[in-house]
């Protein structure tokens, strides 16, 4: 009927202007453990165009929100490619995600993405969030920020890499490797969400 | 006969107490006021304090987090200037425990905060950014305000100065000249 469609669609049309006040959508609307996460296609460092679908093989992803200019990110650039690099053989590799504006946080350039990449010999892909789509679907809020999913995609736990960032031989808590053991030996990873200090998501306001 | 001094004790004695004395002073001016906390625990009444007129500004920040530190000023100058009112700053940092004599401290005696500043060293995260406040994420910075019963938090930094003092208005007398913004 004509009227009710004139209703629905003026009560559409007023949703949709009172959106457009807020243009950006706060980034707690982010995944929880449990929801499916989007796949993306970005560029790598190594040169390709990386999406998790190119990991034939995966039993789950190590997605890792990270950057260069992050000294708590820097703290965990070792612990990251050794996560890899441990990760890897049993079929759950990291994909690290840059997620800054580089022209807030020029050091977060691709250029410099590229330099130190090479220069620490990622093993991993190191993908350019590029127009900083991926990170707010995510809800990744700071660097590092990991999301391990399952092979469907499904998001198993958030959070930190371990419970020590500050002096690695004080590490208790193993918390993605714990997580990744867990979901092999098919329970649920505990804790599946962790919080840690890290740097905040440069974005331009 | 030894010789006394007005202190009351054999000169080359008194000497080598002056002097430690002199030490000690230098050695505390040179850290400022910073209070090394170890432990969440021991923190965590700053998080409650219950008196009823004092506005409380916890700021968690560190030297790594370049929006954490050109928002400090802000903190500052809030401090500044509303000192007649009843509002206590701290500047809680979170950085490495290594870098407390090579960065922090420098930073500090730089600055010469006359805001409370914590370094606070407890690695069990997970554990306690929760108690801060549910909702953060420990993305840094992040600033707590509570008077008594009222709170408030902001995981982020605050642009300028009169975003910070809009921030805490409510908790302060609104009647209040004391509190403009510098132009």
């Amino acid at each position: 009927m004509k009227t009710k469609n004139g209703i629905g669609l003026g009560f559409f049309a007023a949703v949709f202007y009172l959106l457009s006040f807020f243009p950006q959508l706060p980034v707690a609307l982010g995944l929880k453990v449990g929801d499916t996460a989007p796949d993306f296609l970005l560029k790598s460092t190594s040169g390709k165009l990386v999406g998790l679908k190119d990991y034939k093989n995966a039993k789950g992803y190590i997605v890792v929100f990270t950057c260069n200019t992050c000294p708590y990110a820097q703290a965990y650039e070792q612990r990251i490619i050794d996560l890899h690099n441990k990760m890897t053989p049993m079929g759950w590799p990291v994909v690290a995600i840059m997620p800054n504006d580089p022209s807030v946080q020029p050091g977060d350039g691709f250029d410099r993405m590229t330099e130190r990449a090479k220069a620490k010999k990622y093993p991993f892909e190191y993908l350019f969030d590029e127009g900083q789509k991926v990170f707010p679907t995510y809800g990744a809020a700071r660097t590092p920020h990991v999301f391990l999913l399952d092979k469907d995609r499904k998001v198993r736990y958030i959070g930190a890499i371990d419970d020590n960032a500050d002096d690695e031989s004080l590490i208790t808590r193993r918390y993605v490797e714990e997580a990744i053991s867990a979901i092999e030996n098919g329970t649920e990873p505990d804790p599946n969400l962790t919080k840690a200090v890290g740097c905040m998501i440069k974005v331009k306001k | 006969m030894q010789k006394f001094t007005r202190l009351g004790c054999p000169k080359i004695e008194c000497m080598k107490k002056l002097y430690l004395l002199l030490l000690l002073v230098f050695a505390c001016y040179g850290l400022q006021a910073q209070q090394i906390v170890e432990s969440f625990d021991d923190f965590a009444p700053l998080l409650k304090q219950t008196q009823t007129d004092t506005t409380y500004v916890i700021n968690f920040w560190a030297t790594w987090c370049l929006p954490c530190v050109k928002e400090l000023p802000y903190f500052e100058q809030l401090q500044k200037s509303t000192a007649q009112q009843k509002i206590k700053t701290i500047l809680v940092s979170l950085d490495f425990r290594k870098d407390l004599e090579t960065k922090l401290n420098p930073f500090l005696k730089q600055r010469q905060f006359s805001a409370l500043v914590v370094a606070l060293l407890d690695s069990k995260q997970q554990q306690w950014i929760e108690k801060v406040d549910s909702t953060w994420s420990g993305a840094l910075p992040a600033t707590l305000v509570y008077r008594g019963a009222l709170r408030k938090f902001k995981e982020g930094e605050f642009e300028n100065f009169d975003e910070l003092r809009d921030f805490v208005q409510e908790f302060l007398d609104p009647k209040n000249s004391n509190l403009r913004h510098n132009k």
